[in-house]
């Protein structure tokens, strides 16, 4: 019963808890909305959503679409990582969509336009978002911007950068750039013989490069004076500054080091050749607003975002299965941005939760009271 | 010349509806980010209704329609603001999480219902458009060669009606109580949550309006997977850079109006032409004037001082 109670107080478990239940709430609304549209394969519509890749035939194929859904997920995680990062430091990292871009926009560029080596093109893609992240942080720090709203406007202004910057690398065929297998071969991530592995030449060094980040921004954050500083300074402003951390620097670091995740997760992504940008491309992508989600649904920590970025990924790309004729895949989107929706409750699950125990626990106390008295009353007469 | 005004002045009116929007919940203590997702789920009220209300082209069918839309905007937004003030309000969420998740949904679930809705029709149709050209027709008037959008004339008066609202009525008093001090406001008797429900749902209102203001603005098809391209943002810089205040608000909108409409009509000027700079710098211009004006106006925030904390009864 102890053990019980202890499990039900635990942070963690509540964090877990909390998500697994958004992520319940977020498939029970999902198929609603199915059963709205059309009641006859809804079942079966849902179901397609969560198999994703379970619904191919045979295991070598659903070994290949695992491995496709990892090379999504590095991505996703990447950005999830960014957000998180920036969160914990107290600013909200929007423009994890628009660093995310940049990265895409100069590894491509230099990749396929100057004919670069991937680490390169990655380590310059990288700079690109953290210098959008610092425009950020300094524009917070010394002239009070409000991060959100100078996170989308670079959002916006990043798109287009990327548009006029990848104009050059477009494949006259087509409007998007050039596949790096054709053009750059150069340019091409490394393997690391995963590609035989899963036998998909999409899986590389992105997978591990994004799980090996996030351990990383676990240690930053929880084990070094670093990341101490920099939770301090989102915590409370003035009580950093008064404790003589530099506050600005912080928050200018912070934004830097987000930028650099979120331009990470651009650059792997493009580079291992598994999709191509369209020139003509006139909204920011998606991975960066999912990174939020995903960041959130990973009860901000960054071990479990790894878990959550794959699970995004998964309904995402288990919205593709659904029969077309009567359903869209954007349903996935649609689930999902129920799910984040719900977590804005995580807080209000976790104190409701912590004040039913308590009142449990008091009532506890109260009947233990309750009776020694009655003992002592009896004690008394006898 | 003309078509650049034109085009100024329904961007305007558009970033003035919403701005009016965030300036009201904002002033209310809440913090509406989900500004973009209003506009969506209110352009795809008008939209429904533009498409599937036969329109016939008498001064009465004209009325009819504009009303019809105008209320569908005003319903759909103010229903799905709903979603903002029960998470922000009464179940204390973080309103920055909410808002950004109410943005992914209006876009989400605009996509999703258009497309099953096309599908339903038309088993081979899959797009997420909606088309009304004719039905548009209805609050178009052109003077000379001016096309008068008549959204612009509910912009301006409902510019007056909320600024008559929040600094002429008791009740806007009341409202900008709870945004400041919400605690204070509560002492002498104000129900800080109804105070609050009512910022939201009116901004609700004006976002819906302006998201079918948005749609209308020179075209007449609407693609929901776009959904609004990020100009329930720019509504909130328009907002911050004019100080929460409505006619200060209307100048900051005029002047990003300004900017967006460049990007459309730079082509039938032609010193612009002649200068060759490419579309996407025209497209980025808004973006890119507006943190630069806001890096020099930020520093003074003139904010409501409670904005974006739950109320807390207890707190002091």
């Amino acid at each position: 019963m102890k053990e019980k109670r202890s499990l039900l107080r635990n942070d963690g478990f509540q964090t877990f808890a909390a998500s697994v239940l958004c992520i319940v709430l977020g498939l029970i609304v999902g198929y609603l909305a199915l059963l709205i549209i059309n009641a006859d394969g809804a079942g079966k519509a849902i179901m397609s959503v969560i198999k994703n890749f379970f619904n191919k035939p045979t295991s070598a194929a659903r070994l290949k679409y695992f491995g496709q859904t990892l090379a999504k997920t590095a991505p996703l995680l990447l950005c999830s990582l960014s957000v998180l990062f920036a969160y914990k430091v107290g600013l909200f990292n929007i423009g994890a969509a628009g660093q995310y871009c940049l990265g895409v926009a100069l590894a491509l560029y230099l990749g396929i336009c100057k004919q670069w080596p991937w680490y390169l093109c990655l380590i310059c893609g990288i700079c690109a978002g953290s210098i959008s992240g610092a425009v950020c942080g300094i524009l917070r720090a010394y002239c009070n911007v409000n991060v959100v709203i100078s996170g989308i406007m670079l959002n916006w202004i990043s798109l287009y950068g990327t548009n006029m910057l990848l104009k050059p690398a477009m494949d006259p065929a087509g409007k998007d750039t050039f596949r790096l297998v054709s053009k750059a071969k150069q340019a091409l991530l490394p393997t690391l013989g995963m590609e035989k592995l899963f036998n998909d030449k999409y899986v590389t060094i992105a997978i591990p490069i994004a799980i090996l980040m996030a351990i990383v921004v676990w240690i930053v954050l929880d084990k070094t004076k670093l990341g101490y500083e920099l939770k301090a300074t989102g915590n409370n402003l003035n009580a950093a500054k008064y404790c003589g951390m530099k506050e600005n620097r912080n928050i200018i670091l912070t934004m830097v080091i987000a930028g650099g995740l979120a331009a990470m997760g651009g650059a792997l992504y493009y580079l291992s050749d598994f999709t191509q940008w369209n020139v003509n491309s006139s909204s920011v992508p998606g991975m960066g607003f999912n990174g939020i989600a995903a960041a959130f649904l990973g009860g901000l920590n960054p071990i479990g975002s790894i878990f959550s970025s794959f699970f995004i990924t998964h309904i995402t790309d288990g919205g593709g299965y659904v029969d077309l004729s009567h359903y869209c895949a954007q349903i996935a989107d649609f689930i999902s941005a129920v799910i984040i929706y719900l977590c804005g409750f995580v807080l209000f699950f976790k104190t409701f939760l912590n004040s039913r125990l308590n009142k449990a626990e008091e009532r506890k106390i109260e009947k233990a009271r309750a009776l020694a008295a009655a003992e002592t009353n009896k004690g008394g007469k006898a | 010349m003309l078509l650049l005004i034109q085009y100024t002045l329904i961007f305007a009116s558009v970033l003035l509806l919403v701005a009016l929007g965030g300036c009201v919940s904002e002033h209310s203590g809440v913090i509406n980010l989900g500004l973009e997702g209003i506009m969506v789920m209110g352009s795809l009220g008008g939209a429904l209704v533009m498409r599937f209300l036969p329109y016939t082209a008498t001064m009465g069918g004209r009325f009819g329609m504009f009303f019809a839309v105008l209320c569908a905007a005003i319903i759909f937004g103010v229903v799905y603001s709903c979603l903002l003030a029960v998470a922000c309000i009464n179940l204390k969420a973080d309103q920055t999480i909410v808002g950004t998740a109410l943005n992914m949904l209006g876009t989400a679930l605009a996509t999703v219902a258009v497309k099953s809705m096309n599908t339903a029709l038309n088993p081979d149709d899959h797009s997420s458009e909606i088309k009304y050209i004719n039905a548009k027709k209805a609050f178009l008037t052109n003077i000379g060669k001016f096309e008068l959008n008549w959204f612009m004339i509910v912009a301006v008066i409902l510019l007056v009606v909320v600024f008559v609202l929040l600094y002429k009525t008791k009740f806007g008093l009341r409202l900008r109580a709870c945004g400041e001090h919400p605690q204070a406001a509560a002492s002498v008797g104000i129900n800080v949550f109804k105070m609050r429900w009512a910022g939201v749902l009116i901004s609700g209102l004006l976002g819906g309006v302006g998201g079918i203001t948005y749609i209308t603005a020179g075209v007449s098809t609407w693609k929901f997977e776009n959904g609004v391209a990020g100009f329930g943002f720019l509504a909130l810089a328009v907002m911050i850079f004019g100080a929460w205040d409505p006619f200060r608000i209307a100048g900051a909108a005029l002047l990003f109006g300004l900017f967006r409409a460049l990007g459309n009509v730079y082509n039938a000027f032609d010193f612009l032409k002649a200068m060759n700079i490419p579309s996407g710098v025209y497209n980025m211009l808004p973006y890119i004037v507006c943190l630069i004006v806001l890096a020099f106006t930020s520093k003074k925030s003139r904010a409501p001082k409670a904005e974006g904390i739950p109320y807390d009864k207890g707190m002091r």
